[in-house]
């Protein structure tokens, strides 16, 4: 596939809102099977970042590079190869899960939709509850839910808004267990994440943001908390 | 262009200062009086709120399709100016409605327009001032659809007009405009040129301080 | 990349139906607000037992527009409440083709809300609205198509301004100013005693002309204002 990209580049990035600085002068490159941790307290940019990585924000300055191509070089091809969980899921709670995937599926112009879905269901764990409002799910089953929702078209990239939040123990070994298996498979996977115990270890590169600044990088996978505190203090 | 403000500035003063004198001596106009001499401000007036709304369509147009930054801050600029001679405008006209047709609003086609005209502006305006983050993008949307709307508010208006008799003869205005309405043009256009150039400088200057302040950590 | 759109246009217009089937919420509620802005009116105009003349066209097109910005704001208050927006934006198609979709689910539903409307406002201001009904169904269309078209593009580029309530109708209300006079107008022409038929295809030709152009301004506007 020529319009697939198995680099992401952050060259010179900056968003400013007025004279709040979101970002300024984010570098890094990352390949296939590749997980980054964006670290970092609150404000710090991580969810811009994850925004202008998804195409849904335009940076102010610098650019963000899908391979060679930019966002607005690459257009709908680009969008085509990313998936996005959001902090806030992406989920319609009017309707079920197989419908919510179902519309997904059809908007990506996936064949066989019905398939899809139901193949998600199964990966979700929610093959019995594919007929159920998703407003009646709870938190860890729509998380399963959007997480499915957002790998449903096989994307190169990856991209997870604080996938961890509000998940119990089981819920969230299940989702390491599939986001290591995307990486197997050849994503690029890029979180936002303040669960430093569960992303130790699973990071193949920390990128540690504060105030919008990057501030340090490490690709050592283990003793994440000691050096994020050192990093952003 | 920066080296004409304070020439254009002190020119209109000058001019717009002497204008009551030329208005003065204007030939008095026997229908209507002294309210016709309202005539020499409101025309002009009128004029440049349709300039401005060109102004700050065109750029809007610019700003968001040619993903000009500059633009934007003429868009601003024709849009504040855009309201203040709306304003001029719509007192003026009143004024002279009073007058004509003994009432201090009518639903005369050009009034009816203007008006409608100067709520495009305000509401742009509004949407500038509480739109928060972004809303220069969606006020250059906004700017975009109230100049494609000009020639329909114009059509629009005067068709549903003419659909009722007119209650009162329109007392139509001296053909002979002579030299006074010409010079309070002039020096109304060169304040209007003056303001607009000020303007658009504060809106790039700032942007210039948001850059370097953005800029500052590269150092 | 025609059947492409219009395959995405179709598939958010049949989501945002679906939605509207298990919830009724936005139908049941612009519907009731609608009959309220017609009720509302006629207290305030209805002088010993009797309406005026000429006010059903009015009235008609007052409810349209007051209860189609209802409807708008509240449909991409759904996209907004689990962040669905962005959801829809990220889909590989063109993004116009998430416009003309919210578009076309809009405009079912004002449809229903006519539907109701329009059969009031004739029986409670005793209005001919079947002596034309093909003239008046297309004043209606093309008038709620025009309205509807600026107001979707300005709900959505609103949506994630605080004070989006308060500002679509401050927007909307001045832009589609002549859409009113030629819906009202050209109503009033079918209602009035002797209907004037040739004013209210006027009216129809303006219509068609203005909604061309803002539906063009619209899907043309929508790429850039959407992504911030």
């Amino acid at each position: 596939m020529n319009n697939d990209f198995e680099t992401l580049s952050v060259v010179d990035l900056a968003r400013h809102y007025g004279r709040r600085k979101a970002l300024s002068q984010v570098n890094f490159t990352c390949g296939a099977g590749d997980i980054i941790g964006l670290l970092g307290p609150n404000g710090a940019g991580k969810s811009t970042l994850l925004n202008i990585l998804a195409t849904l924000i335009s940076p102010s300055r610098g650019r963000v590079e899908y391979g060679n191509r930019t966002a607005a070089e690459g257009g709908a091809e680009v969008r085509g190869r990313i998936g996005m969980l959001g902090h806030d899921l992406f989920l319609y709670p009017e309707l079920t899960a197989r419908e919510n995937l179902v519309f997904f599926a059809q908007l990506y112009g996936l064949p066989d939709v019905r398939a899809v879905a139901q193949a998600s269901l199964a990966r979700a764990g929610l093959a019995d509850r594919g007929d159920d409002l998703v407003s009646g799910f709870s938190r860890g089953m729509r998380q399963r839910v959007a997480l499915e929702r957002a790998l449903l078209h096989e994307p190169r990239l990856v991209l997870l808004d604080e996938p961890f939040t509000g998940l119990d123990q089981a819920s969230t070994a299940s989702l390491v267990a599939r986001l290591r298996e995307r990486q197997q498979a050849g994503c690029i996977l890029v979180m936002a994440t303040h669960d430093l115990d569960v992303a130790d270890g699973l990071l193949s590169r920390a990128i540690y943001l504060k105030n919008g600044r990057l501030v340090g990088t490490d690709s050592d996978s283990h003793g994440l908390s000691e050096r994020y505190r050192l990093a952003i203090q | 262009m920066t080296k004409l403000n304070p020439l254009l500035i002190g020119l209109s003063a000058v001019m717009l200062g002497a204008a009551p004198w030329m208005i003065d001596r204007a030939p008095y106009e026997s229908t209507m009086g002294l309210v016709q001499k309202v005539f020499y401000f409101h025309f002009p007036s009128a004029i440049l709120f349709l300039v401005a709304a060109l102004i700050c369509g065109v750029a809007s147009a610019i700003f968001l399709f040619g993903k000009r930054p500059r633009a934007d801050g003429w868009a601003i600029a024709a849009a504040e100016l855009g309201l203040l001679f709306g304003s001029l405008t719509l007192v003026t006209g009143p004024l002279w409605a009073r007058k004509a047709w003994g009432v201090w609003w009518v639903w005369d086609p050009r009034l009816t327009s203007s008006l409608l005209l100067w709520m495009i502006f305000s509401a742009y305006l509004l949407l500038r001032r509480y739109g928060g983050p972004g809303s220069d993008k969606l006020g250059a949307g906004m700017a975009l659809f109230g100049m494609a709307n000009v020639p329909f508010i114009y059509v629009s208006v005067n068709v549903w007009r003419t659909l009722h008799p007119q209650t009162s003869v329109v007392p139509t205005l001296p053909t002979d405009m002579g030299l006074p309405l010409w010079y309070c043009f002039a020096a109304f256009t060169m304040l209007f040129i003056a303001l607009l150039n000020l303007r658009a400088r504060l809106e790039h200057q700032r942007a210039r301080v948001e850059a370097l302040y953005l800029a500052e950590d590269e150092a | 990349m025609i059947s492409d759109f219009f395959r995405v246009a179709w598939h958010v217009m049949r989501k945002d139906l679906t939605v509207e089937v298990r919830s009724k919420e936005v139908l049941l509620t612009t519907l009731f607000f609608a009959v309220s802005v017609v009720l509302v009116f006629s207290f305030a105009i209805v002088r010993e037992g009797r309406a005026p003349d000429d006010v059903a066209a009015g009235i008609l097109w007052v409810a349209v527009s007051f209860s189609g910005t209802l409807a708008m704001g509240r449909t991409f208050e759904r996209e907004r409440y689990n962040d669905t927006l962005r959801a829809l934006l990220l889909a590989p198609s063109d993004r116009p083709a998430i416009y003309t979709g919210k578009l076309l689910g809009l405009l079912v539903l004002l449809a229903l809300v006519e539907m109701v409307l329009v059969p009031l406002v004739g029986l409670l201001f005793n209005a001919p609205v079947l002596a034309f009904p093909g003239t008046l169904a297309a004043l209606l269309v093309l008038g709620t198509v025009g309205f509807s078209a600026v107001g979707t593009l300005f709900a959505a580029m609103l949506v994630r301004v605080r004070s989006r309530d308060t500002l679509l109708p401050v927007l909307l209300y001045p832009i589609t100013i002549p859409v009113m006079i030629a819906g009202v107008r050209g109503t009033a022409a079918l209602f009035q005693e002797t209907p004037d038929l040739p004013m209210a295809q006027f009216w129809i030709g303006l219509l068609i002309v203005w909604d061309a152009i803002f539906i063009t301004l619209a899907l043309w506007t929508f790429e850039p204002v959407m992504t911030e």
